[in-house]
């Protein structure tokens, strides 16, 4: 069983995950939402004294941060206990298409040359800060982020949030497309 | 512990997201060029099942844990918001590889450098309370 979990899970796999998951907040009285809690976080800061948005009590958003809190340990089991070490099966045209842009393949989750600490320069940080802040900014504006509405929202059959979500691929196709040869 | 099982909800969340590489940056980049069915077997299989299970809720009106009736609000009829907020939320997905869950569960994972994009995120969350009086929505 270990074994299998170590694999790399298929797509359908972790889709099904993910509407148990759904589901089961649903049944414990919760929204999937998961950017709400960078709001709460925000509001604990003490936001809230400053700006009437983030004034709300907190404490009504201690589940989310709890399941915050497991999504970290979940990540470290996965790099620990559950790490086969196989690299990342990347399709061969994103291998290419990356290597135009400077970009090196290196079969890790996410590219050393941008992520690792060693990779720290001033160029990085200002795209991990600026990119970071998009997604704060854009995911409150809009109501919610990926799980909020593209699982959420298109399962409740929510047209606010297909909308939502064309926005989403508006933006990403912009950013690979258009910005990341000019970035890169 | 009464918050016992939303931490164990999470640690699921986290593991499929890693196990299933959701939370890759070269993932997202391979879904944003059209080159892996991968991404969108993930968002598509979750969202087909999804609407069953809401739909099975809503047509037996299945109870939560409490006894209350499963009520799933809707979204507020607008599409500035959506739209406007959607794009800037793409472009910042598309840079940092990462929507709000998956950068946790990256900085889990060891990627420590995902700190940074949080507290982008926490300001950019914060610059949008700021300014919303004076956004469309």
């Amino acid at each position: 069983m270990l074994e299998l979990l170590k694999q790399p899970w298929p797509w359908y796999t972790s889709g099904i995950a993910i509407a148990l998951i759904m589901v089961t907040l649903l049944y414990f009285g919760k929204s999937f939402g998961f950017s709400s809690n960078l709001r709460t976080m925000c509001t604990i800061a003490g936001a809230g004294k400053r700006v009437p948005f983030f004034d709300f009590d907190w404490r009504t958003q201690r589940w989310n941060l709890l399941f915050l809190t497991g999504s970290i340990i979940g990540g470290f089991v996965s790099a620990t206990l559950l790490n086969s070490g196989a690299p990342l099966q990347l399709s061969a045209a994103t291998i290419k298409d990356l290597s135009v842009l400077g970009i090196h393949f290196d079969g890790q989750l996410n590219p050393g040359q941008l992520f690792s600490v060693d990779a720290l320069s001033v160029k990085n940080v200002l795209l991990m800060l600026t990119g970071g802040m998009l997604v704060g900014f854009g995911s409150r504006y809009a109501g919610g982020c990926t799980s909020g509405h593209a699982i959420s929202g298109l399962s409740n059959l929510q047209l606010p949030s297909l909308v939502a979500v064309i926005g989403f691929f508006i933006g990403g196709l912009i950013m690979t497309h258009l910005l990341l040869p000019l970035i890169f | 512990m009464k918050g016992l099982k939303f931490i164990l909800a999470g640690i699921v969340f986290g593991i499929t997201m890693a196990k299933s590489e959701a939370i890759s940056w070269y993932r997202i980049q391979e879904m944003f060029r059209f080159q892996s069915f991968h991404m969108y077997g993930i968002i598509g299989t979750a969202v087909v099942l999804g609407t069953l299970f809401v739909f099975l809720i809503k047509r037996f009106h299945i109870r939560d844990s409490q006894g209350n009736p499963i009520t799933l609000p809707d979204k507020d009829k607008s599409w500035t918001k959506y739209i406007l907020g959607g794009l800037i939320f793409g472009l910042g997905w598309a840079l940092t590889g990462a929507c709000p869950g998956p950068m946790f569960v990256n900085i889990g994972y060891g990627f420590v450098t995902m700190i940074i994009v949080v507290i982008g995120a926490l300001g950019g969350t914060y610059l949008y309370g700021l300014v919303r009086n004076r956004l469309p929505h």
